[in-house]
């Protein structure tokens, strides 16, 4: 049974439609990630099911319960927030206490519980500090803390990490990924826009774009496989060179001529005799360039920008078109005489994504 | 002239002064009296920038000095004399105070208003705040809670000399009580005791919209996360307001607080209007009042023991609101 779904849920505003038909079964004991660029409302979504926002449509069920009219503190969940918002006027303790505080629990049992998270977070020696007394690594300890105390069902995080610095910031993510596999039957909900935390964390991703999910599965796939274009670009770093061409060559492997530049490239994806003049564009991850002196390749240029970076090499190229979106290689290792010069591009056919109409074509 | 363009030549003979002493100050000090040339303009021009602060601080200072500083110093020397200031009688006025029956009534009294006035404004505006905040007409409800600070002290007795007008044709508590069926009509402001409080109510009323005005900018600005993970933590609208966000604005309503105990220790008008400090009603400064003229000698050492009283309030509540700034 699934831990939580949500079925045709959406969210509006008055007239205005935030999020439309949100289908999702997360099982006991996942972790999935909402990622997805600034409002395109992630953050509603968890908020939605936190109870913060009134959910317009649709249904949510947590543990096989319809929870959308259910009081926020009844429906078995904690939120862990980006601003961590404790309580400033109250010590460690009673920040972490005040949930079982409010529900009456014996003073023994508040105690004990307290302190075994306490214990878990390493905040023993900062218990009876005042939030302003701790640093941002502490504060969000005692925020992730509190919602431990409460034993909840569902975890959801709303960009836990976005207000550490970046040492800090890993340090909290793998202490997060430890909390996690300390308890192997919570589920948590992790909002953030950071990929790396989404990549590393997750057990699914979910996209959210165009006010629904673009799609969801293990980020692995979500890297290897993309749906759409969007979610191609939106994972992965640099984003992915989306070049336009048209099929010349149909089967299992299909093959493209470029618009520009007139090379060919051969890629795994297969495809239909019908397909054949099929305008595409192909999609190359900037890490999937290789440079070639062959006839088949799938961009020639001259490198106008060279980022050398010790363990990459970051190629961007120069456009006919200046409007086009820049084509980036990302090699391994130190090149440092490419800058002007002309090189020519292929990769792996295993590796070559297309596109058409914006929707990849392994998944039609 | 008629008051009006009296009042505006007033003021622009006011503003225009102060800019025109700024500007003319300044000139001076850059091109006479320290210019940035000759022989060594760098130190000029730093000498210029040591004296500007003092040039800028002056006319406040002077201005201070004449109204404030010498008025204390000369009222407490004033008080050291007897009824024309004629003769030195050292503290025989704070004795006569000791023994005067009618001081400690007023003491008394005004214990009373310093300890129920600014509790119950903070109070009422600590409510009214909240719960204008999240309402459609909250602000035509906030506007008609704060009109009444900005009538004067004088006008306010006036108007609710009439609620409290001995008369069921009149005022207000009387119709009420006469359409509960009571036959004869009562003079409430001559209630023993409890007339104080019908006193209080006014100044109460006057400053609960003072209260809610602040608080409301404080209960503002406290995160709305703390007030949501409060709701997730399962905390009613009870506890929500009294044990996440009051303790969150406890600065704020300290200074409220004392600035109207402040108030309390100096307003007169209030009493001096309703009952001319009569039926057991005096607080300190309509006392101070009732000897002013006849004793200034007396008058002065009652004005010393409210400016000592006072005090202590007006440093915490300085020290608190520099907190609060911080």
């Amino acid at each position: 049974m699934a831990g939580l779904t949500l079925s045709g849920v959406g969210k509006s505003y008055g007239a205005v439609e935030v999020l439309k038909g949100i289908d999702l079964e997360i099982e006991t004991g996942e972790l999935v990630v909402f990622v997805g660029p600034s409002g395109c409302g992630k953050s509603t979504l968890l908020r939605m099911i936190a109870g913060l926002e009134r959910i317009t449509a649709g249904t949510l069920t947590i543990d096989g319960v319809r929870v959308n009219d259910v009081p926020p503190a009844q429906r078995g969940i904690a939120m862990v927030f980006q601003s961590y918002a404790l309580y400033p006027h109250m010590s460690v303790r009673d920040n972490m206490a005040f949930a079982l505080k409010i529900a009456g629990r014996s003073r023994d049992e508040i105690d004990a519980a307290v302190t075994r998270a306490a214990r878990r977070l390493q905040l023993e020696p900062y218990l009876d500090r005042l939030p302003k007394a701790l640093s941002g690594g502490q504060r969000q300890r005692v925020a992730i803390g509190r919602a431990i105390v409460r034993d909840p069902k569902v975890y959801l995080f709303d960009e836990p990490l976005s207000n550490l610095d970046a040492a800090l910031r890993v340090a909290t993510r793998i202490e997060i990924a430890q909390l996690k596999e300390a308890m192997p039957d919570s589920t948590m909900i992790y909002v953030t826009h950071d990929q790396v935390e989404a990549m590393t964390l997750a057990s699914r991703i979910v996209v959210l774009a165009d006010k629904g999910v673009a799609q969801v599965g293990p980020p692995l796939e979500l890297y290897e496989k993309p749906r759409s274009e969007f979610v191609a670009q939106f994972i992965g770093s640099p984003a992915m060179n989306l070049l336009e061409g048209a099929i010349s060559g149909t089967g299992e492997t299909t093959e493209v001529r470029l618009a520009a530049g007139g090379g060919t490239i051969a890629s795994k994806v297969p495809t239909e005799p019908g397909d054949k003049g099929r305008k595409v564009r192909v999609g190359i991850r900037p890490e999937d360039m290789e440079a070639t002196d062959g006839e088949d390749y799938a961009f020639e240029g001259r490198v106008e920008i060279l980022e050398a970076l010790g363990e990459v090499t970051q190629l961007y190229f120069e456009r006919a078109d200046p409007e086009a979106d820049p084509v980036i290689a990302k090699l391994a290792g130190v090149h440092a005489g490419l800058r002007g010069k002309t090189l020519r591009m292929t990769a792996d056919p295993g590796r070559v994504h297309l596109f058409a109409g914006g929707r990849s074509l392994l998944w039609r | 002239m008629s008051p009006l363009l009296q009042g505006m030549v007033t003021i622009l003979i006011g503003v225009g002064g102060c800019v025109g002493y700024f500007y003319a100050a300044n000139l001076l000090l850059d091109r006479v009296i320290f210019p940035p040339s000759g022989r060594d303009p760098g130190r000029n021009i730093s000498r210029a920038n040591a004296v500007r602060p003092w040039l800028f601080l002056a006319p406040a200072m002077a201005a201070l000095g004449l109204y404030l500083v010498y008025p204390v110093v000369g009222s407490f020397w004033r008080s050291l004399y007897n009824r024309d200031g004629g003769s030195f009688i050292g503290l025989g006025n704070y004795t006569d105070l000791a023994a005067d029956p009618a001081f400690r009534t007023a003491l008394f009294n005004n214990l009373l208003w310093v300890l129920v006035v600014p509790a119950a404004s903070t109070f009422l505006g600590l409510i009214a705040a909240q719960l204008t905040d999240r309402i459609r007409w909250g602000n035509i409800a906030k506007s008609m809670i704060f009109m009444p600070m900005a009538i004067s002290f004088v006008g306010a007795s006036l108007i609710w000399k009439f609620v409290y007008a001995n008369e069921a044709d009149i005022g207000l508590i009387n119709a009420i009580r006469a359409g509960l069926g009571f036959q004869d009509p009562i003079d409430v402001i001559q209630i023993p005791f409890w007339n104080t409080f019908f006193l209080m109510a006014i100044l109460i009323w006057i400053q609960t919209g003072f209260a809610m005005v602040i608080l409301s900018a404080a209960l503002r600005g406290i995160p709305d996360e703390t007030i949501e993970a409060a709701i997730l933590d399962g905390a009613n609208p009870f506890q929500i307001f009294f044990r996440v966000m009051v303790p969150q604005i406890t600065g704020t309503i300290v200074v409220v607080w004392t600035t109207i105990t402040i108030l309390v220790l100096k307003v007169f008008d209030i009493v001096y209007t309703m009952t001319g400090g009569n039926f057991g009603t005096q607080i300190l400064p309509s006392y101070m009042m009732s000897y002013m003229f006849k004793d200034d000698g007396r008058a002065t050492a009652v004005a010393f023991v409210i400016m000592l009283i006072v005090l202590p309030v007006m440093v915490w509540n300085i020290l608190q609101a520099r907190k609060e700034m911080r």
